[in-house]
């Protein structure tokens, strides 16, 4: 067994937040749409820390590419990350796929939360609202989401 | 446990009218919290796209992700064809510098022998995910700290410049850095890792510091941060 299967076995019945409904928001078709990164791989600015078991988030402009992942857990591997930040944070590939109009727009910000933290409450009814406050006032329609 | 914080984020940003697709990469988590558009992808964890370097490959999954926007019905969750599994049992094979200073302790001799592929690495990268506590000029000094502890040192007293679970990252990002300059290409995930904690002077002393701290006194709190879960000692249990 490898070791993100161990992980991945180990942490599958970890407690998760529960949600009564699933809530469906409609977007514009995806030519016209303008799309955010939203990652909880802990990213920051060179220099900043995150605090551990975070909720709050970083906004990144769409042009920054110094970015550090700055998550401090050992189990996942960092060496993609340094090798290439599309893998995953694929500012890159979304502007490509602005010019070829695949997408309407790339946002201008974009946002890191810290996927470790434990007790998802403050996410859910403080900063995870706050976050979606601020991709509207930027015009978002969709938000790819992504781990590490 | 990023899929529980991608899950929950995602149902927050649709509530307020987002519409949201999530790369998870838990499966079993993301059955259970039901975020609305989810693509399972069967890859390293740390490497949601899949394939560093590779516009083609993560375009493809972004066009499997953004293809749920056209579900009927949510939630839904699909799984991408392709899979990756990481190489944690195949360490990079990479050279690493001979004996320099005998003087020095071997992990510090090793890491100063680096520094000239750690230089590379960084120019080629245009930046570095090294100084959380420390620069790449401290990085000897540090392991130098984590020396005193292996040697019995305790390590509230071994005048480490900061905190030990970001220290330690430091040290990581400094030599995964070194190994992606000293590899003709990227590593398969947790390749570098292993070489790092299984073949070098420097992960022998991370071993050993695992092994002391493990049974200091007084406790040291971050266990968890000492050891990536794949390299502890057989048979040890998480410390989670």
């Amino acid at each position: 067994m490898g070791a993100d299967e161990t992980l991945r076995s180990l942490l599958g019945k970890t407690p998760v937040p529960e949600f009564a409904t699933t809530a469906r928001s409609a977007a514009p078709p995806l030519a016209e749409a303008t799309v955010a990164i939203v990652t909880t791989a802990g990213l920051a600015h060179p220099g900043e820390v995150w605090a551990d078991q975070s909720s709050e988030f970083r906004v990144f402009a769409s042009d920054e590419r110094e970015l550090v992942l700055a998550h401090n857990s050992t189990n996942f591997d960092r060496t993609g990350w340094a090798a290439d930040r599309n893998v995953a944070y694929p500012i890159d590939r979304l502007h490509e796929m602005a010019r070829e109009g695949a997408i309407g727009a790339v946002a201008p910000r974009h946002l890191s939360f810290l996927g470790s933290t434990f007790e998802l409450s403050a996410m859910r009814l403080d900063s995870g609202p706050r976050a979606a406050r601020l991709l509207r006032e930027d015009g978002v329609d969709v938000v790819l989401l992504t781990p590490v | 446990m990023c899929t529980r914080a991608v899950s929950t984020l995602a149902h927050v940003l649709e509530q307020a009218g987002l519409a949201t697709v999530a790369l998870v990469s838990n499966r079993e988590q993301a059955l259970r919290a039901h975020p609305p558009r989810a693509l399972y992808a069967d890859f390293p964890l740390g490497r949601p796209l899949g394939r560093p370097r590779d516009p083609a490959f993560q375009r493809r999954v972004l066009a499997a992700a953004f293809a749920l926007l056209e579900a009927p019905a949510t939630p839904v969750l699909v799984d991408f064809p392709e899979s990756i599994h990481d190489r944690v049992d195949e360490p990079l094979s990479c050279p690493l510098p001979p004996r320099h200073d005998p003087r020095l302790p071997p992990a510090v001799d090793e890491a100063l022998g680096l520094r000239p592929a750690w230089e590379r690495a960084r120019a080629r990268m245009g930046g570095t995910q090294v100084g959380r506590v420390v620069g790449p000029d401290a990085i000897p000094d540090a392991l130098a700290a984590l020396v005193r502890i292996a040697e019995g040192v305790p390590w509230t007293e071994a005048g480490l410049p900061g905190d030990l679970p970001a220290l330690l990252m430091d040290v990581r990002c400094y030599y995964e850095e070194a190994a992606l300059a000293l590899s003709d290409h990227v590593p398969e995930a947790r390749a570098a890792e292993s070489w790092l904690y299984r073949q070098t002077e420097t992960g022998a002393l991370l071993r050993a510091l695992h092994a002391v701290l493990a049974r200091s006194d007084p406790p040291f709190p971050g266990m968890y941060y000492v050891l990536p879960l794949s390299q502890l000692p057989p048979g040890e249990p998480p410390p989670f």
